[in-house]
């Protein structure tokens, strides 16, 4: 059931303004992108245009709680097909974004960030490894590269960790 | 001879060293020069559904550091390409361009950034890679898997075919391989989702697996490290919870294009692959 009072009208326009977000408005629920789906394929709670629908009406609360918004691959598979010409998948990470902006940002995606942090790459770069990749013949990485830090914090995005 | 800064990522240069090992040993046999990229990261992609500009700003840094070197940039991982690709457009972008600059970093030039297997199509070319080969491959029958961020999207590349792509269709048969036709061939291999929700990701590795096995392929290709963590890495889980055998190796392109090309197995890395392509190697040499 859709209760309209639950509508907040400000919400698709703040998902306009995000980037990737700008196509909102253009959809007309036609589903091409659920049904190019690969996710939706195997796993019928992911419905991309169900997402798009209830952002349009405002349905602000339910979007953002929905575990199922974390579910696109990101595989453009939509984008390919939307005969509106919407970058669905920048769509969707438009309001994935948005979510985090509002605090609901998955623990995985918590843990990548401290990664970045710390040391600027997902995997740490033990002895082990850089005497494997010298064995090998392969050249030496650094462990950690500190400019990445510089970056975070200048976005401001390390908010997302004290949540 | 030509000359590519190389991008290694996060997951290459540590998990998929037989990977890196191969591009490089293919690179060196075919007159290419990858020069590394000192101060590399991260490309940024993890952090994408976070928040854009974080990640658009981390890719960005690193194609300024190739554009500081000269050099167009080669990448080895499908993610990479398009988070890199993505910010090469950005920053063109005046407003994003501007905060940037704030951060002290500067983009001489304009640099190309492709995968390192595009690079081989358009700039090696099928008919001398096709020369090159030593040891056609003539028995393997093999399924190619192009992962999605290869290709699409299309707008972002204007390379391929998003629908139908065929590109690396015609690299594995230029090394005399055969190259099997087959449903769904631009199915994603579910990587993305893995760390979300397992189940999900394990039901999208074993479509494809399931259509290799039912094809009889030898072996699976793979240009990306997150495509081979779900088909390589995963294949036992897909096994166990559909009740399946597949046993099928994965191997990164370059690997077979390095045995095509004489390299032996050490120089390919053979070893590293977590299934073991004993079959594959006993077709090659009978």
């Amino acid at each position: 059931m859709i209760d309209l009072k639950e509508s907040d009208p400000q919400f698709k326009w703040e998902i306009v303004k995000k980037e990737g977000g700008e196509g909102l408005l253009k959809c007309f629920g036609c589903s091409d992108c659920a049904a190019s789906c690969p996710v939706r394929y195997f796993n019928e709670n992911y419905n991309p245009r169900k997402i798009i629908r209830l952002t349009l009406l405002g349905l602000k609360d339910r979007v953002l709680t929905s575990p199922f918004l974390w579910f696109c691959a990101h595989c453009h598979a939509c984008t390919e097909r939307c005969p509106q010409g919407i970058r669905v998948a920048e769509l969707i990470n438009a309001i994935k974004n948005y979510a985090v902006d509002q605090g609901y940002c998955p623990e995985g995606y918590k843990m990548q960030l401290d990664l970045l942090l710390k040391m600027g790459r997902l995997y740490e770069v033990e002895d082990f490894d850089l005497k494997k990749r010298q064995r090998l013949g392969l050249p030496a990485i650094d462990k950690t590269i500190p400019d990445v830090a510089r970056i975070l914090e200048y976005t401001g995005i390390l908010k997302v960790l004290q949540k | 001879m030509n000359r590519y800064a190389i991008f290694l990522g996060c997951t290459v240069p540590v998990r998929a060293q037989h990977y890196e090992l191969s591009a490089r040993n293919v690179a060196r046999a075919l007159g290419v020069e990858l020069v590394d990229i000192p101060g590399a990261s991260c490309c940024g992609f993890p952090m994408k559904a976070v928040d854009a500009e974080t990640a658009l700003l981390i890719a960005a840094r690193n194609i300024a550091l190739a554009s500081q070197m000269d050099l167009d940039v080669v990448t080895l991982c499908n993610s990479c390409t398009a988070m890199l690709s993505d910010a090469q457009v950005q920053l063109n972008v005046k407003e994003f361009r501007s905060k940037f600059k704030k951060l002290g970093m500067s983009y001489p030039r304009e640099v190309k950034v492709r995968h390192f297997v595009r690079m081989l199509y358009e700039d090696i070319g099928i008919e001398n890679i096709r020369k090159a080969v030593k040891k056609p491959l003539a028995r393997l029958k093999i399924m190619a898997h192009y992962g999605c961020h290869y290709m699409r999207p299309s707008n972002l590349y204007g390379f391929d075919n998003a629908e139908m792509p065929h590109t690396l269709d015609e690299l594995v048969r230029a090394t005399g391989a055969e190259s099997l036709e087959y449903a769904d061939k631009k199915m994603c291999c579910g990587g993305s989702v893995l760390g979300i929700d397992e189940e999900t990701a394990i039901t999208m590795a074993n479509h494809k697996l399931n259509i290799a096995h039912e094809n009889g392929a030898d072996g699976l290709v793979s240009i990306c490290p997150f495509c081979t963590v779900m088909y390589e890495d995963n294949q036992r889980k897909a096994e166990a919870r559909f009740g399946r055998h597949y046993g099928i190796p994965v191997l990164y392109y370059p690997q077979l294009l390095g045995l095509s090309l004489g390299i032996d197995g050490n120089g390919v890395g053979l070893k590293f692959n977590r299934i073991k392509p004993d079959a594959i190697l006993d077709k090659i040499a009978t």
